[in-house]
């Protein structure tokens, strides 16, 4: 917390005002996703940020949407988000080319406990485009490797062409001390990886329950069927976190446009101990 | 090697089942292997047993003209394969062919059928346990079909 307080201090010093930032590469991951790559410049030189939290871009003309961080904490020189094209203006964003500019105002909201996983079995289940706003926790724990006892990565998605990260994903295979099993819903049979929705991974994943730290990113029917089966497994409620979207305005905790139950997902979240939001997650309309 | 019994007490699926129940049915089990790419079964054909994988991997396959075999799921170590065996007509409805070389304990369906018809108490338990396994697969398809990644 303190660490995100200082984030914040340094970075938005106008939290509603946003910096044009230059596109200075675009990655197409998969028919839908893109990935892109934004120069700091100006004020900001770098962009600190924790892992978890997630910008405002502005599309010019279009629309600004909350997008979580997908790239490198250990490197700020680049700031990287992955989107998936569903609307107006995600879809004006897939649009932009190398050299564009877009609108940056953040990084705002709360951070996945990397710090405090250290000691325990880390367990990563990502769901979907799920996979992005995970990534940076994935790579702050690989950083400091020795602190973690097993790391898992538990990602599941559509087809074996929605898979975002590939070739990093492969070379993460290659490592002896990180777990990753993928799933999709349906392949063809040139497909030899597992079949099936990621919560049938769980029972057989690698971690002992009760010393692991679960986080957990995805669409929200996704993440209470993975937080049941970490439950089942014997992994506390206060042990799993979630990161949960809702439509957001400000950003900054004044509008209220993402609330959720007691609390402000823009300010409080987006990431949360599953326990502090059980009970709303089961409520409808929420 | 290890007897049947204990291979099958050991197995998640059977697990704290009763000794003599444990023995009786290591009667219907047996040693099978399937290279890659072979099929353990095809959909259409009699469903004469159902397979507790050891070691590999199995794809459930369903035939689409459209769009050719698709892979609807897939099963690993200590998982449970088909229970078309236990109800009429006793036809596969899907095929499950080895992705990689897969060991398993066929269970042979006639005779466990018999062994529960004459003993209804393991009938019973037998019963209780495959519908464990199926509101898992259920739930996980009804999670599937949601197309829950958005
Ligand atoms: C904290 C936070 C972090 C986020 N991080 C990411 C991220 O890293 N990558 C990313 O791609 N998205 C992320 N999102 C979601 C993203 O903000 C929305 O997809 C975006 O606002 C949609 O805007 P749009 O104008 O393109 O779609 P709209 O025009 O508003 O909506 C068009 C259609 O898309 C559907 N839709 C809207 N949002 C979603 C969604 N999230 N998933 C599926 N369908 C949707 C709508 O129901 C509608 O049918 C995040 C959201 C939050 C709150
Ligand atoms: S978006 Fe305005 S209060 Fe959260």
């Amino acid at each position: 917390m303190v660490e995100q307080a200082l984030f914040q201090d340094q970075l938005v010093a106008d939290p509603m005002t946003s910096t044009p930032f230059r596109i200075g590469r675009v990655v197409k991951e998969s028919y839908d996703t893109f990935t892109l790559e934004l120069v700091p410049q100006g004020r900001y030189q770098t962009f600190p940020f924790a892992p978890g939290q997630f910008n405002m871009l502005y599309v010019f003309g279009v629309g600004e949407i909350p997008i979580s961080i997908s790239g490198d904490p250990q490197h700020p020189s680049l700031l990287v988000h992955t989107t998936r094209a569903v609307g107006t203006v995600t879809k004006a964003m897939r649009a932009l080319k190398v050299g564009d500019a877009i609108g940056v105002r953040g990084p705002f909201g709360s951070a996945w406990p990397v710090k405090e996983a250290r000691g325990y079995d880390v367990v990563f289940v990502a769901g979907g485009i799920g996979l992005a706003p995970l990534r940076p926790a994935l790579y702050q724990v690989l950083a400091q490797r020795d602190r973690y006892g097993k790391i898992v990565l538990l990602y599941g998605t559509r087809s074996p062409e929605d898979i975002l990260f590939r070739s990093e994903l492969e070379k993460w295979r290659s490592r002896f001390d990180l777990e990753i099993y993928v799933t999709v819903d349906y392949a063809n049979s040139k497909w030899h990886g597992n079949v099936g929705v990621v919560t049938r991974l769980i029972p057989k994943a690698p971690f002992d329950p009760l010393n692991t730290i679960a986080m957990v990113c995805g669409p929200e029917v996704m993440m209470r069927f993975t937080a049941l089966e970490l439950q089942k497994r014997g992994v506390p409620s206060d042990h799993i976190y979630i990161s949960m979207e809702r439509n957001m305005k400000c950003a900054t905790g004044f509008c209220g446009h993402c609330q959720f139950g007691p609390t402000f997902i823009c300010k409080n979240g987006p990431v949360y101990p599953y326990n502090q939001l059980q009970s709303w997650l089961a409520l409808w309309e929420v | 090697m290890k007897a049947f019994d204990e291979i099958l007490k050991e197995t998640k699926f059977f697990h704290g089942l009763a000794p003599e129940y444990i023995q009786l049915l290591a009667g219907c089990a047996s040693n099978v292997r399937f290279d890659p790419g072979e099929y353990v079964f095809r959909e259409g054909e009699s469903a004469n047993a159902f397979y507790l994988i050891r070691h590999g991997q199995v794809a459930l396959e369903l035939h689409d003209p459209r769009r050719g075999q698709l892979i609807i799921d897939t099963l690993n170590e200590d998982e449970v394969l088909g229970w078309s065996w236990l109800f009429p007509p006793y036809k596969w409805v899907y095929s499950a062919r080895a992705v990689i070389l897969t060991r398993a304990i066929a269970m042979d369906g006639k005779c466990l059928r018999d062994k529960c018809d004459s003993d209804p108490v393991l009938g019973y338990d037998l019963m209780k346990r495959f519908a464990v396994v199926m509101i898992d697969r259920l739930q996980a398809t009804r999670l599937q079909v949601l197309n829950v990644y958005g």
